[in-house]
């Protein structure tokens, strides 16, 4: 009882018992919950005046490189937006003042060129 | 400084530089990639259930797949998957696939409260391959720049989904007459109370359109917990912002979602090129939907010297919002003559299509692209257009390579 005919029935009727009970099809449904151990947080916002302010309220509700990713030397219109956003969109308790000082931060120390080590004769 | 003449690889540095150099020792792990645009820098660094992949942020975690990865078939591991999220809190802690529950409620005649053994024992399994893509993929690209993750081109991804179809489950309820949108959300909750929800929402006959999935397996495995462990909504052909992780709440409304990711994120200008002039604001905007063709050449390089009067390998991905791939062509020349390549094995309309081909160079510097056209008739463009998100780019790419 082993010819490939055999053979080729027995895996076909093992697939349809299989499909049969779906909990069975594909899948371990006991397995152990993931663990979630990520690496710890290491981005900083860059020096410069007013950055006490960008920590205390930039950084309450996200990590650093939120905002060091950002292209730079972009205006201050840019930055604007971007703190309106958090008040307006995003609920960030940002007091006016604190709110103007932040963008000043912000366009003053991310206006050089970041880095860039990739060739890009493109650009 | 035109955008579609950019780069579009992320360049490993350092260790992982010379490792692609070819030499034949042992080789570390690269350390850093860097983005072809100005402040491209990533680290590449492991979360769970990941292997090092570009760190975008960190708090929640966004991470894009190294693109190397997409050389290696039309399935994107489950290691390597991107991982895009909004709010921190994310990814939410304790889940368990034993424990994990999912509400059916609104304008249903039964409400649903079902485990994940309740999917599987009661509704019959579905596989698809379809891609995921951010709809931000490519943003570090857009010219002028813009605000947003600053994504290099490895916010996509395929995989085999495994679950059940939505109309299913939402045909157990019993979907009133009067509903008309049907609502998402998952177990990542806002920080602060002022922060709005991550919810999304599909129209109903969207919802009930059929390939809709909840799905528990991703290319035979559970979700990995960074892509939505343990139950994610799959929506076939439209971008990854409407892929709900996490999932644990369907509610099926009588009006419009009024979702702060509905009404005022996630939208496109409201015209037939989803664009506006450089710099300028959108007057009417509406929420983003379907892919746009798309292809890449993933086995060369920009900046690869190549062997100078042999056939030269290309090879790529390409896919669509959904109607399936009908041809990718290549140029050697900057785009001024195509020919077609062979596709590869079909895995369905919303998948990765492999595609293949070959190109003699003489010495010289080339300009090699790749282009592709859907079965619905659209063709990536030669010149990328812009919108204020930097979403939905498309161009057509080209790849530098010497040929010595």
């Amino acid at each position: 009882m082993s010819s490939p005919s055999v053979r080729r029935l027995a895996s076909a009727l093992a697939l349809a018992a299989a499909a049969a009970v779906p909990g069975l099809a594909g899948g371990q449904p006991a397995a152990a919950p993931p663990a979630y151990a990520p690496p710890a947080e290491t981005s900083r916002l860059l020096e410069g005046p007013g950055l006490a302010k960008a920590q205390t309220y930039c950084l309450a509700c996200h990590s650093a490189d939120y905002v060091t990713t950002q292209p730079r030397g972009k205006p201050a219109s840019f930055w604007e937006a971007e703190v309106a956003k958090m008040r307006t969109a995003y609920g960030a308790q940002i007091p006016d003042e604190d709110g103007k000082a932040i963008v000043a931060y912000l366009t003053t120390a991310y206006a050089a060129t970041g880095p860039r080590t990739g060739a890009a004769p493109g650009r | 400084m035109n955008s579609t003449r950019t780069h579009r690889r992320a360049v490993l540095t350092g260790a992982a530089a010379l490792a692609i150099g070819g030499s034949a020792r042992a080789q570390p792990a690269a350390t850093t990639a860097s983005l072809p645009f100005d402040n491209g820098e990533r680290r590449l660094v492991a979360y769970p259930q990941k292997r090092p992949m570009l760190l975008l942020t960190e708090r929640p975690p966004q991470l894009e797949t190294p693109f190397e990865v997409f050389d290696h078939g039309a399935f994107t591991p489950n290691d390597a998957f991107f991982v895009r999220y909004h709010l921190s809190g994310a990814p939410p802690r304790g889940l368990d696939a034993a424990r994990h529950r999912l509400k059916v409620t609104g304008a249903v005649d039964k409400p649903l409260d079902l485990g994940l053994d309740d999917l599987r024992r009661d509704f019959r399994a579905v596989e698809l391959a379809a891609v995921n893509e951010c709809s931000g993929n490519g943003r570090g690209f857009s010219n002028p720049r813009v605000a947003g993750g600053q994504l290099g081109n490895g916010a996509m991804g395929s995989a085999l989904w495994r679950g059940v179809p939505l109309r299913a489950v939402l045909d157990r309820a019993g979907v009133r007459s009067s509903a008309k949108t049907v609502e998402f959300n998952g177990a990542d909750n806002p920080p602060m109370r002022a922060i709005p929800d991550f919810v999304k929402a599909l129209s109903l006959d969207h919802a009930r359109q059929g390939e809709v999935m909840l799905a528990y397996e991703m290319n035979g495995a559970p979700l990995p917990l960074l892509n939505g462990y343990p139950l994610r909504l799959i929506v076939p052909g439209y971008y990854g912002t409407y892929w709900v992780k996490h999932l644990t709440d369907i509610t099926l409304l009588e009006q419009d979602s009024q979702s702060f990711f509905m009404q005022k994120a996630y939208r496109i200008p409201d015209n037939d090129c989803a664009c506006t002039p450089a710099g300028q604001p959108a007057a009417q905007t509406r929420p983003i939907g379907r892919l746009n063709v798309r292809s890449f050449i993933t086995n060369l390089r920009d900046g690869q010297t190549v062997a100078a009067g042999r056939r030269v390998m290309l090879r790529g991905i390409a896919f669509d919002g959904g109607s399936g791939i009908a041809a990718v062509e290549v140029s050697k020349d900057g785009g001024k003559a195509w020919t077609p390549a062979a596709l590869g094995q079909d895995h369905g309309n919303y998948g990765f299509r492999e595609w293949s081909a070959q190109v003699a160079l003489q010495p010289g510097d080339h300009e090699l692209m790749a282009r592709a056209h859907s079965k619905a008739g659209e063709v990536q463009p030669m010149t990328q257009t812009w919108n204020p998100s930097g979403y939905m780019r498309n161009v057509v790419d080209p790849v530098r390579v010497r040929a010595a």
